[in-house]
């Protein structure tokens, strides 16, 4: 085996042991916080099945809202499980991706265009959820009915090592998928597409279908990605989960890690979350907003100095000291 | 069924918003034209701005056109530390980064102005009389403001057509590298324009400091709407912004009467959207 | 009045010009002459600093032009009208003749050197509250010179005039240049038309795949059986 597959295989022991291992009173907490990296993980390698075709979506708030509300709203109003309720909301987002994609794919809006397309569709979706408030609570939000006591039909459970590992699963099945895509016909196909669409329309790629299979896949995950997040902490807000707000966050999180790689995305949200938890740890309630502030400044100077993400940033480097060596090593 | 007074009053109200809507957007599609950057944080300078004025007006009693004048000049410096610390150094790089470049200024605006103000709402009181028109109800205020930013308006397009940088800034929107053998420095030019385009967003705060409350989030409620304004009106193209100003504002105020305040706005998202497809050049462009 | 010596440039990885040596005295009109992609854009954008040479010297009137930008390059007296024309479309005609005389030095003269234009390109003076976009292809490349004119230049270097126009405007352009010559002006100029362009010179260079392959007498060259086979189509 190779190394980096040892080292893999590891890491996938530790993750899958990561709840019995001795962590004190810090356990519940530790846990929280790895279950929302895992999470934000999958989402942001969701929005990376796009972002990597040029296809920049400041809208994917708009499908992680409409998870997260659908399956929130047919459980509490229906009693519908979230087996089914969450079956219903992907299919939902899928839908109203493609209604989106369609004819910006038709119409040839992308770059610049697409961005604000997608940034006012998060929007409206943040908007409507306010709106209905009758239903949806507004902007202040809405719990999920509780069920009683441990339930897999509701998908409620106190213990969070249960909610651990379906996350744990969660993420790999999001590599899987990413992986797959990689591998695929239809990355070469959206590479062309990214590079020069008319160019690949005429070499007989079928643009409009390759984007729009892409998109439906990236926003069908994302609403799962909401699904997964609504169940864990059972309360739904617009805020946090639509509008530009959020949606930023996941993009800023994958260029952060690098949208280009495997592992970019769940880089990119762990180093994120984990400085938005240690800042917040450090300021607790004394400095309001101060966590955030430098969270921000942070970012921009990551995104200055840092272009191609840590991921890539890294593998320049190593690059750089790599290549000369061995055309040295050439030469002789 | 609505009293057609109160749509009347609804579209006159659109009009009053849409003036100063148009000064917003004009200032961020002047530097989008020429630097080719989108400053997602535009108005959150804008919210700066608006603090600045009610902290000199309602806490140390300054005159409002004094407080208005220097919050054009702290708009004007944060053109210049926004395009020199954050802008200069992604200039060429991938559009996703500049877009999250001037994002992290959004979260950086917000949760620093959090932190130092708190989410209290905070507003300038004036004591001006609401104008009775043929039964309906428009407030002095918004009128001054309209007429501010017409006249903020004339002057961008004067300086814009009659002076030689004005003219410099539009030729470098058309064709930075030929502008460049002209003799100028595109970085000066940039310069220029992030000033220019800051200068408008700290007037336009002013005039929003009077009509609507500040907090943090002003930023994320306006911003949107201004980024989809330049857009429908074309990246840009000064006099399609001022258009879509308009038109954005109609259905905003307008469906805000009929449905409801987030419907008007989601009307107008869709609109933008339907006409992102429809005319994807802006709504002056010509087709084909 | 302008030399260069053993210049390389290129742009990334790829090297487009090697070792270039040239000179062009005060009062030539000197061409470049090469089939597409030789790299004579490349020389052009050198010379007027949009491409960093890489090594080599610049010199244009004793003055070293090495790491000068373009801005910095037109107020030392050379105008480059750029492949394509490059006219600000959106702009009046008028505007685009005030812009090039943008830097100081040449605002100062402003009304003389309109008037010079004006009289040199009647056609301009006809349209000058138009928008540039809408001339024609000739009336264009025109507005290109008479836009490079305005800096008040010495030097002026003209990249492919006479690119995408119909035959009978093309020599009229030649036309055209020819006056700006007897004006006193110092021309570079880059064409693919070899024949009607080396009527007009009086010393060609032939580039090709980035380096100077021959250069000589406009006369003698165009004798050369080489040249004559491969660009002027006798
Ligand atoms: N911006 C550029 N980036 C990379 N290569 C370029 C660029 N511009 C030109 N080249 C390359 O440099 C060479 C010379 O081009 P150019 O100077 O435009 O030639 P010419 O003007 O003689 O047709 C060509 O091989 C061309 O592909
Ligand atoms: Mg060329």
């Amino acid at each position: 085996m190779r190394p980096g597959r040892v080292a893999g295989a590891a890491l996938l022991a530790l993750l899958a042991l990561g709840p019995f291992l001795p962590m004190g009173g810090m356990r519940q907490y530790i846990l929280h916080v790895l279950i929302q990296i895992l999470i934000w993980s999958f989402i942001g390698g969701a929005w990376s099945v796009m972002g990597r075709f040029g296809l920049v979506s400041l809208g994917h708030g708009a499908f992680l809202g409409l998870g997260a509300y659908t399956v929130t709203l047919l459980w509490n109003f229906y009693s519908l499980t979230p087996w089914i309720g969450g079956v219903a909301a992907a299919a939902l987002t899928v839908v109203v991706a493609l209604v989106v994609a369609y004819p910006c794919s038709r119409f040839q809006v992308v770059g610049h265009y697409f961005a604000l397309v997608t940034l006012a569709v998060g929007e409206v979706v943040r908007l409507l959820i306010i709106a209905e408030r009758n239903w949806t609570g507004g902007s202040l939000g809405l719990s999920l009915k509780p069920a009683t006591g441990d339930s897999l039909l509701a998908m409620q459970f106190a213990d969070k090592r249960v909610f651990y590992y379906a996350s744990l699963v969660l993420w790999l099945a999001g590599l899987w998928i990413w992986y797959r895509v990689d591998r695929s016909m239809a990355r070469a196909a959206m590479e062309a597409i990214g590079e020069d669409e008319t160019a690949a329309a005429s070499v007989g790629i079928h643009v409009t279908r390759f984007k729009m299979g892409i998109t439906m896949l990236s926003a069908g995950l994302t609403a799962v990605g909401g699904v997964a997040y609504a169940q864990y902490i059972s309360y739904v807000n617009p805020d946090t989960l639509a509008g530009i707000g959020v949606s930023l966050r996941i993009v800023f999180a994958v260029v952060l890690g690098g949208m280009y790689s495997l592992l970019g995305p769940t880089v990119g949200t762990a180093l994120t979350i984990a400085l938005g938890e240690y800042l917040r740890v450090v300021f607790g309630l004394r400095f309001i907003g101060m966590a955030e502030t430098i969270y921000g400044l942070l970012l921009i100077l990551f995104i200055i100095f840092l272009p191609s993400g840590i991921y890539g940033s890294l593998r320049d480097v190593v690059a750089r000291f790599v290549r000369p060596a061995r055309l040295a090593s050439g030469v002789r | 069924m609505i009293d057609p007074i109160f749509l009347l009053e609804a579209a006159v109200n659109g009009v009053l918003l849409g003036g100063v809507l148009a000064l917003l957007a004009l200032g961020l599609n002047l530097i989008f034209g020429v630097v080719d950057i989108v400053w997602i944080a535009y108005v959150d300078l804008v919210m700066v701005c608006m603090y600045l004025v009610y902290f000199l007006v309602m806490v140390y009693g300054w005159p409002l056109w004094l407080a208005g004048a220097l919050s054009v000049a702290l708009g004007a410096l944060l053109g210049l530390g926004v395009h020199l610390l954050i802008i200069t150094p992604i200039l060429g790089k991938a559009p996703v980064n500049q877009l999250l470049a001037t994002g992290g200024l959004l979260f950086f605006l917000q949760s620093f102005a959090t932190f130092l103000w708190t989410t209290d709402h905070k507003t300038v009181r004036l004591a001006l009389p609401i104008l009775e028109v043929g039964g309906m109800f428009l407030s002095f205020t918004r009128l001054i403001a309209f007429a501010i930013s017409l006249v903020a308006m004339l002057g961008l397009w004067v300086f814009l057509r009659r002076t030689y940088i004005g003219t410099a800034i539009r030729a470098v929107s058309q064709d930075r590298e030929a502008m460049a053998l002209m003799g100028a420095d595109p970085q000066r030019v940039y310069f220029v324009t992030s000033a220019v385009g800051g200068a408008m967003a700290g007037l336009a705060g002013a005039l929003l400091i009077i009509q609507y409350s500040v907090h943090p989030f002003f930023g994320a409620a306006f911003g949107p709407l201004t980024f989809m304004i330049c857009v429908l009106g074309g990246l840009g193209n000064m006099v399609g912004a001022f258009v879509a100003s308009f038109v954005m504002s109609e259905i905003i105020s307008i469906g805000g009467v009929v449905i409801s305040t987030e419907m008007g706005y989601v009307i107008a998202f869709v609109v933008f959207i339907v006409m992102m497809f429809a005319r994807p050049g802006g709504i002056l462009a010509r087709r084909g | 009045m302008l030399e260069l010596r053993r210049v390389t440039a290129g742009y990334g990885h790829f090297t487009a010009l090697w070792d270039i040596t040239l000179r062009v005295e005060a009062g030539e009109a000197v061409a470049v002459v090469g089939p597409n992609g030789s790299g004579k854009t490349t020389l052009m954008r050198v010379i007027s600093g949009l491409v960093a040479a890489r090594t080599g010297e610049l010199v244009f009137e004793s003055d070293s032009l090495a790491g000068r930008r373009a801005h910095e390059i037109v107020s030392h007296g050379i105008a480059h009208v750029p492949e394509g024309r490059r006219i600000f479309p959106l702009l009046t005609v008028a505007d685009n003749l005030k812009m090039g005389a943008f830097q100081p030095s040449a605002r100062k003269g402003f009304a003389e050197s309109l008037v010079r234009v004006y009289d040199l390109f009647p056609v301009l003076r006809e349209r000058q509250k138009q928008r540039a976009g809408s001339l024609s292809g000739g009336e264009q490349q025109m507005l290109a010179i008479g836009r490079a004119l305005m800096s008040r230049p010495k030097l002026i270097l003209l990249d492919e005039p006479s690119m995408g126009l119909a035959p009978v405007m093309v020599l009229r352009l030649f036309d055209l240049i020819r006056r700006v010559r007897e004006e006193g002006y110092t021309i570079l100029v880059v064409e693919q038309n070899v024949r009607q362009v080396l009527k007009l010179v009086d010393r060609a260079y032939l580039l090709e795949v980035g380096r100077i392959r021959m250069e000589g007498r406009a006369a003698e060259l165009s004798e050369q059986d080489f040249v004559r086979k491969a660009y002027v189509g006798l």
